[in-house]
């Protein structure tokens, strides 16, 4: 860090990992946490499943209920056909939540503070949920976009508001968990540079250097919550759009 | 159960526990949706709020400019696809923030 400036974003960019493979294939760093991510979820439900006690140890309680509290995310807000998504929406929450929590440890990265990775969980997410929409319901799914109780005239007004609406959920999703990830990652960066800056200008600048490592402890606990608020809120919206997909309105 | 061991309480009936062996299992219909309700909003601060609210407005207001650049840019250059456009995504955004905040009907059957 450069006492003259604060390089608030350098910390996205991306680089190879794993030597001169990775760099030759173009396997990024960020390539490399969504792996760990994928083996951690993966880990966590093998070993977690491996004992099959009747009354669970540790690993076994997180693995038995992180299944349950997906479980009743998709049946409480899709309904009883939720059973059918819950594999999709369980893989989602948890990639996501690994990705956001692998983000506050030192050294590490957070792939979710990237729009193109946000951006094409989000596309699939719609895509699927236009899939299952017009799976379900034909050709009939396409009422979703005629709302009810209108008059014909306004339709040709209406019909292309709701058409938007519903396109925008491409944005507002993936920006959503992107914005956060990212601002939260930024401010840690700004106060983690004014702790070195002020703490090198002086001694007079020790008090404020030590308050700005302090909001960073704190930041880092602010970073948890909204990890794991941001992965439930994307989970939980891709339910609610997976429900009108298969309930129409 | 209480302490005392004289008022044996009846055991819930095979019925209760089908009951509540389906229902968590989620082959009945669903309680009440309350995670539906603001879509996981419950807990967010006025910022988050805040913050939700805006990023639906402004995603509208993107994709329907997007489309009326496009449109625009297809045929020839003209700027009313994208006049109309605007307006069009202002709308779908006020759209898209009242779904945020509407009461939700109380889960009416059969629509």
């Amino acid at each position: 860090m450069a006492a003259g400036g604060i390089d608030a974003l350098g910390q996205f960019q991306l680089h190879p990992a794993l030597g001169p493979i990775g760099a030759s294939v173009n396997f990024t760093q960020s390539n490399l946490m969504m792996v760990v991510a994928g083996v951690l979820v993966f880990g966590l439900l093998w070993l977690g499943a491996r004992p099959k006690a009747m009354v669970p140890g540790r690993l076994q309680s997180a693995a038995e209920m992180s299944y349950e509290t997906v479980l009743g995310m998709c049946t409480e807000t899709i309904g009883p056909e939720g059973r059918s998504y819950f594999p999709f929406v369980f893989t989602l929450f948890f990639f996501i939540l690994f990705g956001n929590l692998l983000g506050v440890f030192p050294y590490f990265f957070t792939f979710t503070s990237h729009i193109a990775v946000t951006l094409a969980l989000t596309v699939f997410v719609v895509g699927l949920v236009t899939v299952v929409g017009l799976w379900t319901h034909g050709l009939h799914f396409f009422s979703y976009f005629v709302p009810q109780g209108v008059p014909a005239v306004l339709l040709p007004l209406l019909v292309p508001i709701e058409v938007l609406s519903y396109v925008s959920r491409l944005i507002s999703l993936s920006v959503r968990l992107f914005a956060n990830m990212m601002a939260g990652h930024v401010m840690l960066e700004v106060f983690g540079a004014f702790v070195i800056m002020l703490g090198s200008a002086g001694i007079i600048f020790w008090l404020p250097a030590g308050f700005s490592l302090a909001v960073n402890v704190a930041l880092i606990g602010f970073e948890l919550l909204v990890a794991t608020l941001q992965a439930y809120v994307f989970a939980i919206l891709t339910c609610i759009y997976l429900h009108d997909a298969v309930h129409l309105h | 159960m209480s302490e005392e061991p004289g008022d044996e309480e009846e055991p819930p009936s095979f019925e209760e526990r089908l009951k509540a062996a389906r229902s968590r299992q989620g082959l009945d219909a669903p309680p009440p949706l309350t995670a539906r309700n603001a879509g996981g909003m419950d807990g967010m601060s006025p910022w988050g709020i805040g913050l939700r609210v805006g990023i639906e407005l402004v995603s509208a207001l993107v994709v329907a400019v997007a489309i009326g650049w496009g449109l625009g840019y297809l045929f020839g250059g003209k700027p009313i696809f994208i006049a109309v456009f605007v307006l069009l995504g202002g709308a779908a955004g006020v759209l898209n923030v009242w779904r945020l905040f509407a009461p939700r009907p109380t889960r009416d059957r059969g629509r």
